[in-house]
C-alpha cells in the first residue's frame, strides 16, 4: 500500500525512494513537516543539488536524513548546527539546512543553536519541537509543558519548558517564526522565508507526538493533539497584549524576527579579503 | 571546490609569506606553518593552554592565504564543523589539549566510522582533569587510540622536537587524505612552548598529498565502498550533486543506515580495520640510534625520545651499548620492528612522560627473558639525560 501512496505523492521526486517507508510512526508530525519543506524547495524552485540537509539524532532527525534526495549528512546528537557551519563555509553558495528535534538542538545543543544565532550564519533551522524525547522512549524534555506527564515524569513535569522561538530571537537570528503541525499552509510560507533569508534563520514546529507525548496525556488520537494546538494557539500580536498568565499553557505563532544583519560567512569572506589587500596579497 | 594548496596561486602566496630560511619559534608555531604548508585551509577550534598558539596563528596566517578561522563555542563544535568543512572539499586541523581532547572523542568516532579527513592535535598536558593546566605530560597516549567508543582504527603521529613538528604535521595530512581518515597528532605542552631554531623550507621541498575522488558516477554512488580494493573509498564531496548520505550509524556501501544486518556492520567495520592494517606502508615510521648492536634498548616517543637520545649518547661514551627506538607514528604501533629489536637487546627501558602507557604496548612484542623496565616521570617537568642514564647505568 507503501507504494501506491508514494507514487501518487507530488513530491515524490524530493524523496530518495530506495530508503522509503519512512521510520515515522503513525500520526507523527515528522511527516507534515517533510511535506511542507519538499513544498517550500518546490514552490521556490530550488535545484536539490544546490541543498545541503544536516541533522542530528532522533525522530526529527530522520524526517529530511536520509529521505530527502540531497546531499545529506546525518550526525552526533545535538551537534547538527556545528556540523552545518562547517559546510556552510565550505559552500557558501549553497543552501544549508538544518532539520532536527528539540531535545536534540535546544537541549544537548542548546549552546551550538545560540552561537548560530549569535554569529548570524546562513544556515535555516527547522526545529521540530514535539515536547518529548520520542525516539528514546517518551522521556521528559525541555520543552515538555508545565504538568505534563512522561517516562521520566510520571507524576508530573515540574520544570518550565524553554521558549525556543524567543530565545533564538533575542540571541540574534535574522529570522525566527513559529507553528504547528496544524498550521500548514503558514508553515511552507515560513519555511520559504527562511530559506531567502541571508542569515541565521529557524523555523520552529510545535509537532505531536501521539505516541509517547498524547498517549500519557489524554490525547492518543493524532487529531486530538492537533485540535489541542489550534485552541491553545495564539498569534504573536495578539500574544503582546496578553499577561504572561494568560499565556501560561499557549502557543505563541507567528513571525518573531524579521530583519538584516550581517551574515557570518559573508563577513568571514570580506575579512580575507581586506586581509589579503592589507598584506598585498591580492591577485597573486 | 577543494583548496589544494598547491594550485599556483596558493604556491606562490606560501612563498611570498614565508621565506625559507631559519626562524625563532615555539613548537606551536611551527606546527601550525607546517599545516599550512601542507594545504590546510580551515580551523576551527576552541582556546585551552597550551594549544592557544595554534589557534593564534591559524587566525593570523590563514586569511592571509584565503583561509579559514572559525573559533567555536566548544570542542566539541569545534570538531563538529571540521568534519562538515571536510565535506566541502576542506583540509582541516584543529588543535586542543587535555579535556578539550576528552569532549572531542565522540566526534572522532564519527570522523573514523564516517572516513572523514582531518588532523586533530591534541598539546598533551598534565592531568587527569584540569590536572596541572600549563605544564606537559605524555598522558594521552591511550586516550588517542582508545578515547571514543566502538572498535575503530586510529592513527596517532607524535614528534619529537618543534622543527619535527612542522614535518610530521605535514605527514599527518598526508595520511588521513590517502586513507581517508582521522589522524590524531600527539604533541605536549613541553614542545609547544619551547622556542628553538625552525627551518622553514622551500614550498617545493614540500610533498602533499590529495584525497581520492571518485572517478566516475558510479563510485560517487557507493561513498563507503572499496573499489579500488585499498580499502580506501573515493570520497564524494557535498555540493557536487551527488547525493551522497553521510551517517555515523552502521552503513552500506551507499551511505545508506542498516543497524540490523549483522554482516552489514561487521563488513563494515572490518574494512574500516583493514584499511588501516593494508596500507601500513602509508603511514608507518619509526627512528633508531645505534640499535645495530644495542644490548640496551631504549624506547621513548614525543618530548622525551630527546633527553632519552642524549642518555644513549652519554652511555656510548661509557661504553655501554645502548640503542634508541622512537616510534614516530605510535598507533598502529610498529610491533614487528619491536619484536624484531627486542629478540637481541637484555634490556629494555621504555622512558615517557607518564606512569606507564607506551611500556603496556612494548612489552606486548618483547620475549619474557628481556629485563623491562618504565622510567617515568609526573609533574610537568620533563625527564633529563642524566634521570634516564642512571635507569641505562642500572641495567648496565
Amino acid at each position: 500500500m507503501a507504494k501506491e501512496i508514494y507514487s501518487t505523492y507530488p513530491m515524490i521526486k524530493y524523496l530518495r525512494k530506495e530508503a522509503l517507508p519512512t521510520a515515522l510512526c503513525p500520526g507523527c508530525g515528522g511527516g507534515t513537516v517533510l511535506n511542507a519543506f519538499a513544498n517550500a524547495v518546490d514552490g521556490l524552485k530550488i535545484d536539490p543539488k544546490d541543498l545541503v540537509v544536516v541533522s542530528g539524532i532522533g525522530c526529527s532527525a530522520w524526517i529530511a536524513s536520509p529521505y530527502f534526495l540531497a546531499d545529506t549528512l546525518h550526525t552526533t546528537h545535538g551537534r547538527a548546527i556545528a556540523f552545518a557551519t562547517g559546510v556552510k563555509v565550505g559552500l557558501p553558495d549553497k543552501k544549508v539546512v538544518v532539520i532536527s528535534g528539540d531535545g536534540d538542538l535546544a537541549s544537548i545543543g542548546g549552546n551550538h543553536l545560540l552561537h548560530a544565532a549569535r554569529r548570524n550564519i546562513d544556515i535555516t533551522v527547522i526545529l521540530v519541537n514535539n515536547m518529548i524525547y520520542g525516539m528514546t522512549g517518551g522521556q521528559v524534555a525541555p520543552t515538555t509543558p508545565f504538568g505534563a506527564k512522561t517516562t521520566t515524569s510520571p507524576y508530573r513535569n515540574i520544570e518550565h519548558p524553554l521558549q525556543i522561538s524567543e530565545t533564538v530571537a533575542a540571541a540574534g537570528a535574522s529570522y525566527v517564526a513559529r507553528w504547528t503541525t496544524a498550521h500548514v499552509y503558514q508553515l511552507i510560507e515560513s519555511i520559504k522565508k527562511a530559506l531567502q533569508v541571508k542569515g541565521f534563520s529557524l523555523v520552529e514546529v510545535v509537532s505531536q507526538c501521539p505516541v509517547q507525548f498524547g498517549r500519557r496525556n489524554r490525547m492518543k488520537e493524532p487529531a486530538e493533539m492537533l485540535r489541542w494546538f489550534l485552541k491553545n494557539s495564539v498569534p504573536i500580536n495578539k500574544a503582546k497584549k496578553m499577561k504572561p498568565e494568560e499565556l501560561e499553557g499557549k502557543f505563541v505563532i507567528g513571525e518573531f524576527v524579521n530583519r538584516e544583519r550581517p551574515e557570518f560567512v559573508t563577513e568571514l569572506n570580506k575579512l580575507i579579503d581586506e586581509v589579503q589587500e592589507h598584506f598585498g596579497l591580492k591577485g597573486e | 571546490m577543494i583548496i589544494r594548496g598547491d594550485e599556483p596561486e596558493q604556491v606562490a602566496l606560501l612563498k611570498k609569506l614565508y621565506k625559507p630560511g631559519n626562524y625563532f619559534m615555539q613548537g606551536n608555531e611551527a606546527l601550525s606553518y607546517g599545516a599550512l604548508f601542507a594545504g590546510c585551509r580551515f580551523y576551527a577550534g576552541y582556546p585551552i593552554t597550551p594549544s592557544s598558539e595554534i589557534a593564534e596563528t591559524m587566525a593570523r596566517e590563514l586569511p592571509k592565504l584565503g583561509g579559514y578561522y572559525l573559533q567555536m563555542e566548544d570542542e566539541i563544535g569545534s570538531i563538529a564543523a571540521m568534519v562538515g568543512a571536510s565535506w566541502t572539499g576542506f583540509k582541516v586541523m584543529t588543535a586542543t589539549s587535555g579535556p578539550g581532547f576528552s569532549l572531542m572523542q565522540e566526534n572522532l568516532g564519527y570522523a573514523a566510522m564516517t572516513e572523514t579527513p582531518l588532523v586533530l592535535v591534541d598539546v598533551q598536558r598534565s592531568g587527569p582533569s584540569t590536572g596541572q593546566a600549563t605544564k606537559g605530560a605524555q598522558g594521552d597516549f591511550f586516550q588517542a587510540r582508545w578515547g571514543t567508543h566502538g572498535d575503530h582504527p586510529i592513527i596517532a603521529v607524535s614528534p619529537t622536537s618543534g622543527q619535527d613538528a612542522f614535518w610530521e604535521v605535514i605527514r599527518a595530512f598526508n595520511i588521513a587524505e590517502k586513507l581517508r581518515n582521522p589522524v590524531v597528532f600527539l604533541f605536549d605542552g613541553v614542545l609547544a612552548h619551547t622556542r628553538e631554531q625552525i627551518r622553514i623550507p622551500n614550498v617545493e621541498e614540500v610533498e602533499i598529498a590529495y584525497r581520492k575522488l571518485p572517478a566516475n558516477e558510479e563510485e560517487a554512488r557507493l561513498p563507503f565502498g572499496d573499489p579500488h580494493g585499498d580499502g580506501v573509498p573515493p570520497m564524494p564531496l557535498f555540493g557536487h550533486g551527488y547525493f551522497t548520505h553521510v551517517t555515523g550509524s552502521t552503513h552500506k556501501e551507499n551511505g545508506l543506515r542498516d543497524v540490523y544486518t549483522p554482516e552489514v556492520h561487521d563488513r563494515l567495520v572490518r574494512r574500516l580495520h583493514r584499511k588501516i592494517e593494508q596500507n601500513r606502508h602509508i603511514y608507518e615510521k619509526y627512528e633508531e640510534h645505534f640499535t645495530e648492536d644495542a644490548e640496551i634498548l631504549v624506547v621513548s616517543w614525543g618530548v622525551t625520545a630527546r633527553p632519552a637520545l642524549g642518555a644513549v649518547l652519554k652511555a656510548r661514551e661509557e661504553g655501554i651499548k645502548a640503542g634508541l627506538f622512537v616510534p614516530k607514528t605510535v598507533h598502529p604501533f610498529p610491533g614487528e620492528r619491536m619484536r624484531e629489536l627486542g629478540k637481541n637487546v637484555r634490556a629494555v627501558l621504555v622512558a615517557e612522560m607518564n606512569l606507564g602507557q607506551m611500556i603496556i604496548e612494548v612489552e606486548r612484542y618483547l620475549n619474557d627473558d628481556v629485563l623491562l623496565r618504565g622510567v617515568n616521570r609526573i609533574g610537568g617537568v620533563p625527564l633529563t639525560v642524566g634521570k634516564i642514564l642512571r635507569e641505562i647505568r642500572g641495567v648496565a
